[in-house]
């Protein structure tokens, strides 16, 4: 049972796809200029990645690996189809407004990622389980940057208003940049510093190293 | 022939796939921390761009589109829920035969190409191409135009942002910031430069 908590848990902070990983970037930017189409979107590939591994991690004994990669794809095509078609019938307004990024989905590496190194190995429980946690950590971040991006852009959260703007009367000057596509960068970027800031073991390596002039040869002169 | 000079300016700037819509993030982030091997992958991408998006557009027109079955007697059948399906097949199939094509015959590219062609399969900037002629619902011309000009437009961020990660490498930053980190916030700024094209009417 730890260990399925530790599946759940562990992609949030410790190991998430976005700020650790790099996966699945492409969406996580483009999508999250409002809480409402992020949050759409986080449930539709945390359900996309925890069916799909669990469905992969079902036949994985019977792939040969040689196709492997065009049996996931088909998988995972197919339930996006699915998941579009949902959204299509129930949702149409959120569908228009995430265009092309539901059908993304296929590519999301997130996806393909945890099918290529989870599910092929796994059973299809703890594969569903790797998928939601992945899923949720995917979201985690989509959400954050959405509530900055939604709340500073136009002063509204969910589309309900909370800080009362300028030209309704209120205080609020909203920030025009974060509603244009560079500060989902500027916000991810920040999001981890302050995680590496907090867990210095994630930190990287820098490929060179300045020196410290005080102290090095150059001091002599 | 204006219409399509303007299109092409659009994919490539205005419309930049990495830079303002955010497709192939994963490759675009991973692979640019050197100009040659970022060239390299830039290169495959407009190729495999080029090829994919007109194949698909003759698919989706010939079999996909509602009535486009019509020669079989099936006017009102609508296929297009299956385009997801057949893009992402129609791509993984010809970056196959493009790999055994160019292995073939043009083993000095292929040597260079290697190891990106594979990868290109899953880069998101591919599908959304195909993805987003299908819905501006553009013609033949249209999309070979499209196909070359976007993958120009993404060639030409990764190769930038390579050089500006090489010259990023020399420079002092907040330790917890090096390497990705400071990596999405020059792309930011980045695609704040490519904002300035917005404006452009054409």
């Amino acid at each position: 049972m730890s260990d399925t908590k530790k599946v759940l848990t562990e992609p949030l902070v410790n190991n998430n796809p976005i700020t650790l990983q790099i996966l699945g970037i492409c969406s996580a930017l483009a999508v999250t200029s409002k809480m409402s189409t992020s949050l759409i979107m986080a449930v539709a590939l945390t359900l996309v990645t925890a069916c799909s591994s669990a469905a992969i991690s079902a036949i994985r004994n019977h792939i040969p690996s040689s196709i492997r990669i065009i049996v996931q794809m088909t998988i995972i095509a197919s339930l996006v189809i699915v998941v579009d078609q949902i959204l299509k019938a129930v949702a149409y307004d959120v569908s228009k407004q995430l265009s092309v990024f539901v059908g993304l989905i296929i590519t999301n590496c997130i996806v393909m990622g945890r099918a290529e190194a989870y599910a092929m190995k796994n059973p299809p429980l703890a594969s569903f389980m790797d998928g939601i946690g992945n899923g949720l950590g995917y979201s985690a971040i989509l959400v954050i940057v959405a509530f900055f991006r939604e709340l500073l852009g136009s002063g509204k959260l969910l589309g309900i208003e909370i800080l009362p703007l300028i030209k309704d009367g209120g205080w609020y000057q909203p920030n025009g940049l974060m509603l244009l596509p560079p500060s989902a960068f500027f916000i991810i970027g920040l999001i981890i510093w302050t995680i590496r800031q907090v867990k210095p073991n994630q930190r990287e390596k820098a490929d060179f190293k300045i020196m410290d002039i005080a102290h090095g040869e150059g001091g002599h002169h | 022939m204006e219409g399509y000079i303007s299109l092409f300016i659009k994919a490539v700037f205005i419309e930049n796939l990495a830079l303002s819509f955010f497709l192939g993030m994963c490759t675009f982030l991973a692979v640019s921390k050197k100009i040659s091997t970022a060239m390299g992958l830039g290169i495959a991408v407009m190729i495999v761009q080029t090829i994919t998006v007109p194949a698909n557009n003759m698919i989706y027109h010939a079999l996909l589109k509602e009535g486009a079955l019509g020669w079989m007697g099936l006017d009102s059948v609508d296929l297009s829920f299956l385009s997801l399906l057949s893009c992402i097949g129609m791509i993984a199939a010809l970056v196959q035969i493009l790999e055994m094509i160019l292995d073939k015959f043009f083993p000095v590219l292929y040597n260079a190409l290697g190891i990106f062609l594979p990868l290109i399969t899953v880069n998101c900037a591919i599908l959304g191409g195909s993805l987003f002629m299908i819905e501006r619902d553009y013609n033949l011309g249209e999309s070979v135009v499209y196909g070359v000009g976007s993958g120009f437009g993404w060639a030409l961020a990764i190769t930038v942002m390579a050089g500006v990660r090489e010259k990023l490498k020399y420079s002092d930053i907040p330790k917890g910031l090096e390497g990705i980190g400071i990596t999405f916030i020059s792309a930011g700024l980045m695609s704040l430069g490519f904002m300035a094209f917005s404006g452009i009417q054409l």
